[in-house]
């Protein structure tokens, strides 16, 4: 299946590059009617994942959906982009009606990235409590947090405790990677100059 | 061992059926012997919580064997795991529900400090939502270090006024 195959059929439909396996660009109203036409007539029976990726506040279009198919006859990958049409309030139709696992893909798309699928019979949170004010995964959250209320009032009371940022002390932590000494390529934050007690040096990176 | 003095301890010769102690051994001997945990196993930990409850480890050597998943008949809770927020609040509900008295052992980097999980998401030290008793450090934990936090509990459960506590509240 190649995007000139598709193209007869969905002119939308352009070529993305890759560097694995055949992917193509579609636009966010074709979606369910492209995805459909590779399920029933190509054979790509599987929907691997949904997931969504933010390209920063100042790229446009900020938001790309994008859906990982499989063959299981054919034992092929396909990929299936598109760009969100509107940066404030991204949205593209939903799929769940031909893939019932995509419902909950497309509900951890919406919690982290704050995308809502048209038609969904019920987008709610499924990672992050309801009513969770944030998403998490787009840019200009920081990976700490931001302090939030919990949300069970009676606890909140008794114990006071609030979701805080995470101290970063040098974080986040990354692993060496090809290191062979365990010891070494364990993760860890690669500045420990400061943590919880010790603020960070003023002018560090 | 070996030793010719027979009289040191219980004689039902000259004690008759006597036993003279004290109330705070007698209570906190029964408390510490038999810990129920409340299995709070919320991430990889837990696996060596299991081991640790089976035969090669065997946590029944030291009267805790009986994981309640009721708090109601629980006396420790073990938080084996990551504690993200949005459990937290559950955790510190099954916590209020525990008849007292009632200890925590926060086993595992994740529950003492958030572990590698310095994150949105992450309760950072589940000592932030319950008061901790011990804490086991590693990633995981071993079973041996687990049983090892159950000794220094039982430790300090010996050490701690129950009487005092039980005849005055
Ligand atoms: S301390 Fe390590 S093993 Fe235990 S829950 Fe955290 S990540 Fe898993």
């Amino acid at each position: 299946m190649t995007a000139a195959e598709l193209k007869s059929q969905f002119p939308g439909v352009t070529e993305r590059p890759s560097l694995d396996h055949p992917a193509v660009n579609v636009a966010a109203a074709d979606i369910p009617a492209l995805l459909q036409h590779l399920r029933d007539a190509a054979g790509f029976n599987l929907l691997a994942d949904v997931t969504a990726v933010d390209w920063s506040e100042k790229v446009s279009p900020r938001f790309t959906v994008v859906y990982h198919l499989y063959s299981t006859s054919q034992h092929a990958y396909l990929r299936v982009a598109a760009d969100c049409p509107d940066n404030a309030k991204p949205s593209v139709p939903t799929v769940s009606h031909l893939w019932a696992g995509a419902n909950w893909h497309e509900r951890e798309a919406y919690d982290m990235f704050g995308i809502t699928f048209d038609g969904h019979p019920d987008l709610r949170r499924i990672l992050m409590w309801d009513g969770y004010p944030y998403f998490p995964l787009r840019k200009e959250f920081p990976l700490a947090g931001i302090e939030t209320e919990l949300p069970d009032p009676e606890v909140v009371a008794e114990t006071g405790v609030k979701a805080r940022p995470a101290p970063m002390a040098g974080g986040p932590f990354v692993a060496s990677s090809g290191e062979m000494n365990l010891g070494v390529a364990e993760p860890r934050a690669k500045d420990e100059s400061w943590n919880e007690r010790r603020p960070k040096p003023e002018g560090s990176e | 061992m070996v030793s010719t003095n027979t009289e040191l301890s219980y004689n039902s010769k000259i004690e008759g059926e006597v036993i003279v102690t004290r109330a705070d051994a007698v209570v906190n001997w029964i408390r510490s012997n038999s810990m129920w945990p409340m299995p709070m196993g919320l991430a990889c930990c837990a696996i060596e919580l299991m081991a640790s409850a089976a035969s090669r480890f065997d946590i029944a050597r030291f009267g805790a064997e009986v994981m309640r998943f009721s708090p109601r008949q629980s006396d420790v809770m073990i938080v084996a795991g990551t504690v993200t927020y949005k459990m937290a609040t559950s955790l510190r509900r099954i916590y209020d529900q525990m008849a007292s008295p009632k200890w925590v052992i926060a086993m595992g980097a994740c529950a003492s400090t958030g572990g590698m999980y310095r994150s949105y998401a992450v309760l950072q030290g589940v000592d932030r939502i319950v008061p901790v008793d011990i804490y086991i450090s590693g990633c995981p934990p071993r079973p041996e270090a687990l049983l090892d936090a159950v000794i220094k509990l039982q430790g300090k459960i010996r050490r701690e006024p129950s009487a005092r506590k039980l005849f005055t509240a």
